[in-house]
């Protein structure tokens, strides 16, 4: 079992990789829709890219309203 | 399609449609890639009619007031019918608010009853204010079988035992009360009657016709006036067949287009960006030489399709790209904001019949359309038929607030006489919208007369509304604007908020004080968020009642500071 500190790391390093900015940019706490410059689609779509890497499903109103890598963590983590 | 001018009341068409067409396919409902369910219109009348006895038998009655939070779904269809057929008032809300805001128009709209998803329930339930809530009954739809619903009922054991009586409704009486906006104190319920609907959707149908067979992708949420003009009313009254997504990812979009042969879709400019996204990298994607032959093809099409649409020439053109968007579109729409026309028309040069339009939830959806007889991607269209568009205080350019009159407009803001009276002057709807019809009747949009932004998500923001998220923060004062109402602008895209602050004598804006504005702002839905602030040294105007006098105070800042005095946050 991973703890939230990986998982949380694994989502900056995918969201860094999946929209091309710098890893050591991205801190837990960050908002991802201003620290990546996405709208709420892109966010849906880094959504399947971690989905798909944790193997897990989150449906879309798991994250309505959720805008910081650490919730997002959270929400995953606790369908591991 | 049924001849709605026989009809008085939403109710009665919809409830003749189901027995006009009891075998087509009504409803499809998938998640992701998997089909849940299909319902003809006959088994979606015995399903809704379960739901109507029971509202019946709970003692609720022609005029009483339901809600729906919902994302986009069968039960949202169900629940809305039932109302009807019990002759009650829809309340359609926003399933993207916050629980807070979802109590907040509850109690200002009086509903009796709420049809609410589990997971936006559980959200409600945990709200401050969930303990003053008047609601009679609430009714949660695929609640997990242990789950405490905190005196709810399901909704799938929401079942009556005896038929329902249909309770007619008159032409005039209110059918849906429809937040446009407005949360923070001042909640906009455009009061929208049967005549409005059925004379949209006579209005409009021919122009996008549905029969059998003809299926519509939903996904702007249903609670907004396009969606349940094109998700609803128009597919019922014509027999077509309505396809919800339990998901807005956009593979499974791209995915239903081919799976459901979709014939036509609304959507924001959001989504059309990101369909355009999609499409441009895989043209990028193409070997030089095939990227090549799709431009000399995508300039041919363009040619060829200046004066009108022609969906089967396009077709043969660029076979690929519509195959992608499933073979049988024959109309996106896009609206809900303004939409740019370099976008607008890429969709229009590979063929695809694009409509973009303007309209409001206080005019019940569409104002304008354009035809594309010819394409015109630098105007917003025509009026559609029976609409009457009026320029007021046109300048020398021509431009002014644009008017508008019809039988879709209106009757007023729930419980609030005074902005209806602003808003509806001698029979006119103003719009707040500045705007100008040039010679061939197309109306052309020139940015906002009023205070208050549209996202590309179609959302209406009024700034007034997220204030209250920052009261408390240490300045002496501090308001929130639209950018373009104090710095006007001919633009209706990247609208902007901006905090005015004043702040105490002595105090300067430091990391700790911006630390804590980021920390409210982020508080806001995304698209609610402020992108700047200013600071302002002067106390605000106000007026007896110390409000501030948003008007003056906006031209002072507007004479004193340049737009680029605004601190990004």
């Amino acid at each position: 079992m991973k703890t939230i500190e990986q998982t949380t790391d694994e989502i900056l390093t995918l969201a860094a990789t999946h929209f091309q900015v710098s890893r050591a940019e991205l801190q837990p706490g960050d908002d991802f829709y201003k620290k990546l410059g996405i709208d709420s689609l892109q966010a849906l779509e880094l959504l399947t890219r971690l989905e798909n890497h944790f193997h897990v499903e989150l449906p879309d109103y798991e994250v309505q309203g959720v805008s910081d890598f650490h919730t997002l963590a959270t929400r995953i983590q606790a369908r591991l | 399609m049924l001849d709605l001018a026989k009809y008085d009341s939403l109710g009665a068409a919809l409830r003749d449609s189901l027995a006009r067409w009891p075998d087509e396919v009504c409803l499809i409902e998938a998640d992701r890639e998997r089909e849940k369910s299909r319902l003809t219109y006959r088994q979606f009348g015995e399903a809704a009619d379960l739901v109507a006895a029971a509202l019946e038998e709970s003692g609720f009655g022609p005029g009483d007031r339901a809600a729906i939070i919902m994302t986009n779904q069968p039960k949202w269809l169900i629940s809305a019918y039932a109302v009807f057929f019990a002759g009650g008032v829809l309340v359609p809300l926003d399933y993207k608010l916050s629980a807070s805001e979802h109590l907040q128009l509850l109690a200002h709209s009086q509903a009796q009853i709420l049809f609410v998803e589990y997971p936006l329930w559980r959200a409600i339930v945990q709200a401050l204010a969930f303990r003053e809530h008047k609601l009679r009954k609430v009714f949660v739809t695929e609640a997990p079988p242990n789950a405490d619903l905190a005196g709810a009922q399901r909704w799938e054991e929401f079942c009556g035992a005896r038929a329902p009586e249909f309770r007619p409704r008159a032409l005039m009486d209110t059918a849906c009360i429809v937040y446009s906006s407005g949360t923070g104190g001042h909640p906009r319920g455009c009061m929208l009657t049967h005549e409005n609907y059925l004379e949209q959707c006579a209005a409009v149908s021919p122009i996008f016709p549905f029969r059998p067979g003809a299926r519509y992708l939903s996904i702007i949420p249903t609670n907004h006036a396009i969606d349940f003009m094109g998700g609803f009313v128009m597919p019922f009254t014509g027999g077509g067949t309505v396809v919800h997504l339990r998901t807005l990812r956009p593979e499974f979009i791209r995915e239903a287009f081919t799976k459901y042969k979709i014939t036509y879709m609304a959507v924001v400019p959001l989504i059309l960006k990101n369909l355009q996204r999609g499409l441009r990298e895989r043209f990028s994607a193409l070997p030089a030489a095939k990227r090549k032959m799709l431009d000399a093809l995508i300039g041919v099409n363009r040619a060829l399709t200046r004066a009108k649409p022609r969906p089967g020439l396009s077709r043969v053109l660029l076979k690929d790209i519509h195959n992608a968007f499933g073979g049988g579109l024959q109309a996106l729409l896009v609206g809900g904001a303004f939409t740019e026309p370099a976008t607008i028309e890429f969709f229009h040069n590979i063929g695809i019949p694009i409509y973009n339009g303007y309209g409001c939830t206080e005019a019940c959806t569409a104002i304008t359309l354009n035809d594309l007889r010819p394409f015109r991607p630098d105007t917003v269209g025509k009026p559609v038929p029976g609409m009457e568009i009026r320029i007021v205080g046109p300048d020398a350019d021509g431009i002014g607030e644009v008017a508008v009159r019809s039988k879709t407009v209106m009757s007023g803001y729930l419980d609030d006489p005074e902005m209806t009276a602003e808003t509806l002057v001698n029979g006119w709807l103003m719009t707040g919208d500045l705007g100008r019809v040039d010679a061939s009747g197309h109306l052309q949009l020139f940015g906002r007369k009023k205070n208050m932004i549209v996202t590309a998500e179609g959302k209406n923001i009024y700034p007034e509304d997220i204030e209250n998220n920052f009261e408390g923060i240490a300045v002496k004062e501090f308001c929130v604007y639209a950018a373009n109402y104090i710095w006007p602008q001919h633009t209706m895209t990247g609208e902007q908020l901006v905090l005015v602050l004043h702040l105490e004598p002595g105090h300067v804006v430091d990391g700790a004080f911006v630390k804590e504005v980021n920390r409210r702002n982020a508080q806001l839905q995304n698209y609610k968020r402020v992108s700047g602030y200013i600071v302002w040294e002067h106390d605000f105007p106000r007026n007896a009642a110390m409000k501030i006098r948003r008007v003056v105070l906006a031209g002072l800042i507007g004479k004193q500071l340049e737009r680029d005095a605004m601190v990004s946050l």
